[in-house]
């Protein structure tokens, strides 16, 4: 009965994780997702800039991130520019990201800045 | 019963040329395309993939269309299928790095009509789909490029025209003779569903400005933009 039970866990741990997109680390998520608009340097100075009406963030600016708390970098990434009164043009990633990878971006950002 | 030995023979004909169009899909482009899926679940995993997943192909592509670009193939994403994979640092910005862009191979005309019958046949699921629809009509390009890009920023990735906009995404100018219109409506409303990983965000733009988006793509897809070009 116990040994059941056990593999009846194991089957439905392994359905749970087949079914279910995995967590990416937060270099992997901001090339996927960052570095077209913000770099590959993070400098904002991304591949889609030349017809932007706003420049993206630069995100290796102690000055630009400086003034940004986690909890505003948190809730741009998440729910987007207009979200913190910016631009449009920063999508919300909730239905990409999970909370734990935000928070992991948030500190890959805090890396990068070198600041906070 | 002329009538219906035509049509039998019709239906046995097209099957076959499916069934060819399947062995040749899956000696030729199996290795850059995912033909019976899932979507990619990890970043690292859609990095490898090196061309879209077609296991939805028949839900996503208008048939006429892809014929015709499978005998004369031009690239739809200017910075290739990932972007950070055809990228280099610039002077003012990143640049795509074209040398390291490679052409899709062409297929013979008869090839390409019997890979567009096998692709038609795979369709996505009821998921993927979801329940929105086209609901038709039409808009001017004008007001559509105002609902594309002032209110909801989608030009950051797209081009709307020949060298105009961002260059991450594919080009939405040929958008709509590309791609059904359910599909459009459907990927716009939840991309995820297609794609977990894919770069492009849901922006949870409402159902009515969904509808506008397709008919303003519908305007653009009716430029001869081959000849502006």
């Amino acid at each position: 009965m116990r040994k059941n039970k056990l593999f009846l866990t194991l089957f439905v741990s392994l359905l749970m994780l087949s079914s279910a997109a995995w967590s990416d680390d937060a270099e992997d998520n901001y090339k996927n997702y960052c570095w077209q608009c913000h770099g590959m340097t993070g400098d904002g100075m991304g591949l889609n800039v030349q017809d932007m009406s706003v420049q993206p963030r630069d995100h290796t600016s102690a000055k630009a991130m400086g003034g940004r708390s986690d909890a505003d970098l948190f809730k741009v990434i998440k729910e987007g520019g207009l979200a913190i009164d910016k631009s449009v043009l920063m999508p919300p990633w909730r239905d990409s990201l999970s909370d734990d990878e935000i928070h992991d971006l948030v500190k890959y950002l805090r890396k990068l800045c070198q600041c906070g | 019963m002329k009538y219906l030995f035509l049509l039998v023979a019709l239906i046995v004909a097209n099957a076959a040329l499916a069934d060819d169009g399947m062995l040749i899909l899956q000696n030729r482009c199996a290795s850059c395309h995912e033909l019976s899926g899932p979507a990619a679940q990890s970043v690292q995993e859609l990095w490898q993939r090196k061309g879209p997943d077609l296991f939805y192909a028949g839900s996503k592509y208008n048939a006429e269309w892809l014929e015709k670009w499978l005998v004369k193939p031009r690239r739809i994403r200017p910075a290739g299928h990932h972007p950070i994979q055809h990228i280099k640092p610039g002077n003012k910005r990143d640049m795509i790095d074209t040398t390291t862009l490679r052409p899709h191979p062409a297929l013979s005309p008869n090839d390409a009509k019997k890979v567009t019958k096998a692709l038609m046949k795979l369709k996505a699921t009821a998921e993927m789909m979801g329940t929105a629809v086209f609901k038709g009509g039409s808009i001017s390009v004008s007001f559509g490029e105002m609902v594309f890009d002032k209110f909801n920023g989608c030009m950051a990735c797209h081009e709307i025209e020949p060298g105009y906009g961002g260059l991450s995404g594919p080009e939405v100018y040929t958008a709509a003779k590309r791609y059904q219109a359910d599909y459009l409506v459907s990927f716009i409303t939840d991309p995820q569903a297609w794609n977990p990983k894919t770069p492009m965000p849901n922006r949870h733009v409402s159902a009515p400005n969904i509808q506008k988006i397709v008919q303003y793509l519908q305007a653009l897809a009716k430029e001869n933009w081959d000849e502006k070009k």
